[in-house]
């Protein structure tokens, strides 16, 4: 198990190109019935509103997991992520449409640590709100 | 209404193991839309280095929150479920999680507070394998929206 991207040829200050995940109903769906999480805000309309709720919302795991993909998919090697961790700063709404919304997730290199460890921050908007805050991955690279 | 601080401090271990399949990490990587082979492929994971299929970095949400389950369901901390929203998450990885994993969990509740109108709570998970060996912590801090109001 190993990164693909080398230590020594990343900088700080690098970016990251963004990436954009498409969240429908039907991801929402699927992810209430593979996390367990089967909160009602992220399925039924008609409840999330009787809670105060514009709409139905994401899991705050499921946008989690697209800066994961993000993350790893960059690395090469799920294995390589030591540390992963978010604020979740504004919820996703996800209309019931074929579109739903889109999640868009970039990175930036904010720190090379020891033993060929980087910090990288992570941005996540959906629309014009940062979904996630404080968003950062440690990863081992080769 | 506020939750309860004597809960602050209580410990939860899981009652049973929790045994990681590749069936479910599978399913899990096909819920988040991830096509990476060493989820769902063994002699993927295999060729890369890995003794087996390979959990994704947010998997152990699926089993890290059993073990404090039962306590935020006692109507002595006083949270009203339908308004809790997820505040933090992180996870701080020994080493990936690996089909076959037979895992142990014990949850601590770290912190309540109030943040504005807001109450959060905040639970530590130690993740251990049976044998011992400590593959992750998870911290995870809920929001109960209007609970301090």
């Amino acid at each position: 198990m190993a990164a693909t991207v080398r230590y020594d040829e990343v900088e700080v200050g690098q970016q990251i190109p963004a990436v954009d995940y498409r969240v429908r109903r039907l991801n929402l769906v699927m992810y209430a019935g593979a996390s367990g999480d089967f909160n009602q805000i992220h399925w039924n309309e008609r409840f999330a509103k009787t809670v105060g709720l514009p709409d139905v919302i994401a899991h705050g795991m499921y946008t989690m997991a697209q800066a994961g993909r993000f993350v790893t998919d960059w690395a090469g090697d799920p294995g390589a992520v030591v540390d992963f961790g978010v604020r979740f700063s504004a919820m996703v709404v996800v209309p019931d449409d074929d579109q739903g919304a889109t999640v868009t997730v970039s990175g930036v290199i904010e720190e090379k640590l020891e033993d060929k460890r980087v910090v990288i921050g992570l941005t996540a908007k959906s629309g014009d709100a940062e979904v996630l805050s404080r968003a950062r991955a440690v990863v081992q690279l080769a | 209404m506020a939750l309860n601080r004597d809960f602050i401090g209580r410990t939860y271990r899981s009652s049973a193991t929790y045994e990681v399949s590749r069936v479910k990490i599978r399913e899990f990587a096909a819920a988040i839309g991830d096509n990476n082979p060493v989820y769902r492929d063994k002699e993927a994971a295999r060729a890369a280095g890995h003794p087996d299929v390979v959990a994704p970095p947010t998997f152990p949400i699926v089993f890290s929150l059993h073990s404090s389950g039962e306590a935020l369901a006692d109507p002595d901390l006083g949270l009203n479920y339908a308004m809790v929203v997820h505040g933090e998450q992180r996870f701080e990885y020994r080493r990936p999680i690996y089909a076959g994993d037979e895992l142990l969990t014990t949850a601590t509740i770290t912190d309540i507070r109030t943040a504005g109108r807001n109450e959060l709570l905040t639970v530590r998970s130690e993740i251990t394998t049976v044998e011992g060996e400590h593959v992750c912590t998870a911290y995870n801090t809920i929001v109960e929206r209007g609970g301090a109001a």
